[in-house]
């Protein structure tokens, strides 16, 4: 059985046996990455090209990692910001990257919709490795991923999604995904933080994160982006990390055997406490190692070339 | 030369609903009755089973020229006006430069005339370069041939500047046009905030980010007495908003475009950028409060708000991609669907398009009376067909409504006399 589909965009459509195939994909690359030779012969002769255009050192390394480990030949091209012609079409852009006879295109890009706008446009298959504030579906995998190895079964499963919900594709995409999946899913953070209408996905909103962790199995961090605090989302640094920030004190609310996620790269201090994220709740490192893992599956879904 | 429009249904909105002759002789209407005759060497038109109509005058459109000629030109322009019905337009001052001086209206007048299809009245800035700070040269700009100023596309935020150009537009007795937004309110939104722009992770325009300077200028017009013209109102909070200015009797105008009663916010899904406009395509009771508007005269005018951009600019991602769409050759067959549904009758839907909009800015259009200038179209109102973008006279494509099948098609078009646009013949 394979993925019957050209392009991994968003979670939305997905249906729950093809989130589950994606993670049983996953277990057989992840025993690859356990042994001494990590690499295996699947994607041998095809190209796999990284075409990303926000900075983003893990997502991509990631996947390129992952792509080497199925003996791919990966192209990483980054045009940074300034060399990137201002008004260059998507379509254009598409037609490049098509010229160079790519297989599978790994996309991050500012824009939300730009996965979607550059599948359209391209026979190669499209993986969406980040749109704007849309989706990032490989992160959401990999995290569904992780909980299912901490034997967690999805359905009835409480997770509280921490932070800037507004601003984060990864809470997208979690959302979608561990709403199909049965999961009572909470939202926490300040009101500027959740957009309008986010109940309609799927979730329940609530303003008070010690409420909210009561009894929750699964506390998903996400980034604060520090440079909103300009733009009146919060009004301190302090005053967030008190509010929202999660210590040890506050994951004892959560069920006793709770683990402790977080997308990364983490700010130590603001919303998550050192001694948390370094704690044996804390699979903080083990999502990045199931990142690879996780994404050798999808690629090689993608490939076709089961 | 004289033409003689022949056995049409003549609607003259609150003057005449029948079926007439009309005689145009020398650039004006010179008759309208039963059983005219055609003068020797005259033309004769015949209109059977079809409306004869005065010319439709389009207070908001975008005609690019100076600056942006690659998206739409002064003649390309009016000829997409004709094509869709429209013999009078008032072009919008986002030009580049902007024309808030009279050597730009000039220049804007001096293009119309050489492309020598509909009606252009150009609308002045409000400020220098739109920038918000210093009045334009307001008296000026009257003198010159500017029917109204605006600062559309970039709506004056302090509210002490508004004030002042409000006071100082009475002296010329000039409506003033704002697009109402708060521009802190809507700051990088592309889209209706909502549910759909959350789930797509687009930033959004909240509602209230029009309603709020609704409210401003509604309040500003009752302090200086100004005549306000409000553009492209969209929500159910300004609808309510100018209803309630209306019942206090201030001097309040207010436009919708066809795309803001016809579609939703829906449309975006997929990042539609032909789904964005700015004020940006609402929710299903936002579309029904401006088809109330409309029904109960709250919404005096309808307009297009024709905005053309070029196909790359389109292409680019939704959120980088330009505001705005091309109405002109669309708005005939969207607003006559209100008459099927009800919402609309057809006299007041005719009213709407030409009649309404001439006296809201005070232009001598829009009547088919006798001495009138003789701007005239006449319209299959059962033809249907479907919108097919190239085949716009405009040079841009950027519309939604791309396939729909629609009914209600211009066939001639009469702009002082002289036929501007004949269409081809409808496929048997």
């Amino acid at each position: 059985m394979g993925l019957k589909r050209k392009d991994l965009l968003s979670l939305a459509p997905l249906s729950v046996d093809e989130i589950q195939l994606i993670l049983e994909t996953a277990d057989s690359f992840k025993e690859v990455t356990g042994r001494e030779i990590k690499k295996v012969p699947a994607l041998r002769g095809r190209t796999v090209v990284n075409l990303f255009f926000e900075p983003s050192t893990r997502t991509r390394t990631s996947f390129e990692l992952a792509a080497k480990r199925l003996s791919a030949d990966v192209i990483n091209f980054s045009p940074s910001s300034s060399s990137v012609v201002k008004g260059e079409t998507l379509l254009d852009t598409a037609r490049n990257i098509e010229a160079m006879q790519a297989d599978i295109i790994v996309l991050r890009h500012p824009s939300a919709g730009a996965a979607e706008a550059l599948a359209v446009g391209v026979k190669s298959s499209v993986i969406n490795a980040g749109d704007g504030w849309h989706e990032h579906p490989t992160q959401a995998l990999l995290d569904l991923y992780t909980i299912r190895e901490r034997g967690l079964p999805f359905e009835g499963l409480r997770v509280a999604i921490v932070g800037d919900v507004a601003h984060s594709r990864v809470a997208r995409s979690n959302i979608h995904a561990l709403a199909k999946l049965g999961a009572e899913i909470r939202l926490v953070g300040p009101p500027t933080m959740l957009p309008r209408g986010v109940e309609k996905l799927g979730a329940r909103v609530y303003y008070n994160l010690d409420e909210a962790l009561r009894g929750v199995q699964v506390i998903m961090m996400l980034r604060l982006q520090l440079e909103r605090q300009g733009i009146a989302l919060f009004p301190t640094i302090r005053e967030y990390a008190r509010l929202y920030g999660l210590t040890a004190e506050r994951v004892k609310l959560a069920d006793p055997g709770a683990i402790v996620m977080h997308p990364g790269p983490i700010n130590r201090g603001v919303e998550i406490a050192p001694e948390v994220a370094d704690s044996l709740s804390s699979v903080i490192l083990d999502q990045v190692a199931n990142g690879v893992a996780v994404r050798m599956g999808i690629l090689y879904l993608m490939s076709g070339a089961n | 030369m004289a033409i003689h429009i022949a056995g049409g249904h003549v609607i003259d909105p609150g003057r005449f609903n029948g079926v007439a002759d009309v005689l145009i002789d020398e650039g004006r209407i010179v008759a309208v009755g039963p059983d005219l005759t055609t003068p020797i060497g005259g033309t004769k038109i015949d209109a059977t089973g079809r409306l004869v109509l005065p010319g439709f005058v389009d207070l908001h459109v975008h005609f690019r020229e100076p600056g942006f000629e690659y998206k739409e030109s002064i003649q390309s322009g009016a000829a997409a006006a004709v094509a869709g019905g429209f013999t009078s337009v008032c072009c919008m001052p986002n030009t580049n430069p902007v024309n808030d001086n009279q050597a730009i209206t000039k220049f804007m007048l001096d293009r119309a005339r050489a492309a020598g299809l509909a009606n252009v009245f150009p609308i002045g800035a409000i400020t220098k370069g739109s920038e918000g700070e210093e009045l334009a040269e307001i008296g000026d700009l009257r003198r010159a041939g500017c029917v109204a100023i605006s600062d559309d596309g970039k709506p004056v935020m302090n509210s002490l500047v508004m004030r002042r150009a409000m006071e100082y537009a009475l002296a010329f007795d000039v409506p003033v046009v704002d697009h109402c937004e708060d521009l802190h309110l809507a700051e990088g939104g592309c889209m209706n905030e909502g549910a759909i722009s959350t789930e797509l992770g687009l930033p959004g325009m909240p509602a209230a980010a029009e309603d709020v300077m609704v409210a401003r200028n509604v309040a500003l017009a009752e302090l200086t007495g100004a005549r306000l013209h409000l553009a492209h109102i969209s929500t159910e909070g300004s609808v309510r908003m100018v209803r309630e200015a209306k019942s206090r009797g201030l001097h309040v105008t207010a436009e919708a475009c066809p795309h803001h009663f016809t579609i939703t916010e829906e449309t975006v899904r997929g990042y539609n950028t032909y789904a964005k406009m700015n004020p940006p395509l609402r929710t299903w009771k936002d579309v029904q409060a401006i088809k109330d508007g409309l029904s109960d005269g709250t919404i005096d005018v309808i307009a297009t708000d024709h905005a053309p951009h070029a196909s790359q600019e389109k292409q680019l991602g939704f959120t980088e991609a330009p505001f705005g769409i091309v109405g002109l050759e669309t708005a005939l067959p969207l607003t006559f669907a209100l008459v099927d549904e009800g919402v609309l009758s057809l006299e007041s839907a005719v009213d709407k398009l030409s009649t309404a909009p001439s006296k809201a800015f005070g232009l001598a259009k829009g009547t088919l009376a006798v001495g009138a200038d003789a701007d005239v179209v006449i319209v299959d109102q059962q033809e249907q067909w479907e919108v097919d973008p190239t085949m716009f006279r405009s040079k841009s494509r950027n519309t939604p409504f791309a396939g729909w099948k629609v009914k209600g098609r211009v066939r001639t078009t009469i702009v002082g006399g002289r036929v501007v646009f004949e269409a081809a013949q409808a496929e048997p």
